[in-house]
């Protein structure tokens, strides 16, 4: 197991009469190279659920394991586990300051004392994971399209070559093609590289194409962690906690109800639309 | 972290003081802040210290709360302390070399320390009990008069409530940017001066930046909505004194006639 959380509770201003408890007890296990996709209404502790994998947040209650080791001795190097633990905040673009693309992607690597060549070598080789080509180096983050910009940002964390990626919610205001482009880059550097990936969202369909389990929050608490496809079963309890399976479920779902003799555990269109032509086949 | 600055905050709860008009919160506290400078005897604390605790009584913030707020003007306190210990001059208790600590200087350091307290709590006790946009209706009303030799009352209460507005959006802002760059291993609390300085700068330049698209966005919504300023402008709660701030006003005027009683009482004993 790569990262384990063991009753996490998390409570922010605590003791205060703005007390929030937005953590509730939450315990999984991740293993390396799993795609996980973590999904949940707005405010239901998303967010705060990750900060504490790379130590931004410290539990108020609860262990968290990382490689077998407990991220709360106090001998542990917390600063060695945010370069393994990279975590990309939800907007990153808000973080870019330095004046080219180039220097900002550096800023990740150059923290964690590497030499300089080394520093280079990791920027130039996260840019072009995240499709950034060479005439852009130069250029000024500032002046880049959305989309480009998040992806330096992206880059930006990948230039630490951590063992886990999480993203907290990169589709964020994104075209749909800038949304598939990311989410493509994404499940590419997983296959490529075989990084741990965890994936924030509140769209069913960002992470039906790739996620091999799903985290499901509703106000604080997990309740769901299965596979994808368990997941979307439960799509009736789903919309209780206002999210919805992909359009699929409701197509093939549908079908069903109307007696044809299709699975309803199709995700994606690809699945849906095999299934479908299976039996019209079958139908002659 | 940066959020646990409390002074200057607005506490939600349901209190007497909560519910009092603006208007009556910013001229309490004017008054209370010229009563802290009226005294020097003992009587004067006690007085004080009686009508302070009343309110704080009443607003029902926990002392704690408050407490908390005056950790961030820590510094501001121990420095004034400090320069009325060591250059009040009068009978030297203790010497070394040219620094000496007076028995004044003790005196007189211990009493500022305490009307300085005083203030802030006061003045906080305001913020903690009036949202923004009260207290900057409450400004607009109370300075209205100043309208007529030309000052821009209307504009200048504008302003006041969207800095305002802005400042618990610019500290998440600051709390976010600070985390993602401590996500890529910032650090802004080890080293010297010149390089806590200088590792600020992937904190300001977001900021800023942010700031300015705030700011950008703000100005359009306002422009969309026809904004043109005050003139003929109403409001949808305008401010009604109650009969409770009435009789807030006459315990503000109890309290100050206090203070000044007391003041000519032990000046004919003196
Ligand atoms: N810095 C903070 N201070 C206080 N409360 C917060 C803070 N950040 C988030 N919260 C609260 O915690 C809950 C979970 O928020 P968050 O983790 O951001 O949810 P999500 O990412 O799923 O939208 C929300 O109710 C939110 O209001
Ligand atoms: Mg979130």
């Amino acid at each position: 197991m790569q990262i384990i959380f063991d009753k996490i509770n998390y409570v922010y201003s605590g003791g205060t009469a703005f007390a929030r408890h937005a953590i509730k007890d939450i315990s999984f296990s991740i293993e390396k190279g799993e795609f996980i996709g973590l999904i949940g209404h707005t405010g239901s502790g998303k967010s705060t659920l990750i900060q504490h994998m790379n130590g931004l947040i410290k539990a108020s209650s609860g262990h968290i394991y990382f490689n077998g080791e407990d991220i709360y001795d106090n001998s542990y190097k917390l600063k060695e586990l945010r370069s393994k633990v990279g975590l990309v905040f939800q907007y990153p673009e808000h973080q870019l300051f330095e004046t080219t693309v180039f220097k900002d992607v550096l800023f990740g690597p150059t923290n964690l004392g590497l030499d300089k060549l080394e520093c280079e070598l990791r920027a130039y080789e996260a840019l072009k994971m995240v499709g950034i080509g060479d005439d852009l180096l130069d250029a000024s983050p500032f002046e880049l399209s959305g989309g480009q910009k998040r992806r330096v940002a992206i880059a930006g964390v990948l230039a630490m070559k951590p063992e886990v990626l999480i993203l907290d919610e990169p589709t964020a205001g994104l075209d749909p093609k800038g949304r598939d482009d990311i989410l493509e880059q994404i499940a590419k550097l997983h296959r490529e590289s075989g990084m741990t990936i965890i994936l924030v969202t509140h769209s069913m369909e960002d992470v039906a194409n790739y996620a091999d389990r799903l985290f499901v929050m509703n106000k604080g608490e997990l309740v769901l962690q299965h596979s994808t496809k368990e997941v979307f079963a439960h799509y009736q309890e789903l919309e209780k906690m206002h999210l919805a399976a992909p359009q699929v479920t409701y197509v093939m779902n549908a079908l069903k109800d109307r007696g044809y003799a299709v699975t309803t555990d199709a995700t994606t269109i690809t699945e849906a639309k095999n299934e479908i032509l299976a039996l019209l086949r079958a139908k002659g | 972290m940066i959020r646990d600055i409390t002074i200057g905050q607005y506490y939600p709860t349901n209190s007497i003081l909560h519910r009092l008009d603006p208007r009556v919160k910013l001229i309490g506290t004017f008054m209370f802040i010229i009563s802290l400078f009226l005294f020097q005897s003992l009587f004067g604390y006690i007085v004080v210290t009686i009508f302070l605790v009343s309110v704080i009584k009443l607003s029902k913030v926990p002392f704690g709360f408050i407490v908390k707020g005056l950790k961030a003007v820590i510094i501001l306190l121990l420095f004034t302390v400090f320069f009325n210990m060591f250059f009040t001059p009068g009978e030297t208790l203790w010497q070394f070399g040219v620094i000496k600590i007076t028995k004044e200087g003790l005196i007189n350091s211990g009493f500022m320390a305490i009307r300085l307290t005083f203030l802030i709590i006061g003045s906080s006790l305001m913020t903690f009990t009036t949202t923004p946009n009260q207290l900057t209706d409450g400004l607009e009303k109370v300075l209205k008069p100043l309208n007529h030799i030309k000052v821009p009352v209307h504009e200048i209460s504008m302003m006041m409530s969207i800095a305002l507005r802005f400042i618990p959006i610019l500290l998440e802002e600051t709390d976010k940017i600070m985390k993602a760059q401590m996500a890529r291993g910032a650090d802004f609390e080890s080293g010297g001066l010149l390089k806590r300085a200088k590792s600020l700068i992937p904190l300001l330049v977001p900021l800023f930046v942010s700031a300015f698209r705030r700011a950008n966005d703000l100005a359009m919504a306002m422009e969309a909505r026809c904004y043109r300023g005050g003139d003929g402008r109403t409001k949808m709660k305008p401010l009604r004194y109650h009969s409770r701030d009435y009789v807030a006003y006459l315990s503000l005027l109890l309290y100050l006639g206090a203070i000044i009683a007391l003041n000519i009482m032990i000046k004919k004993i003196v």
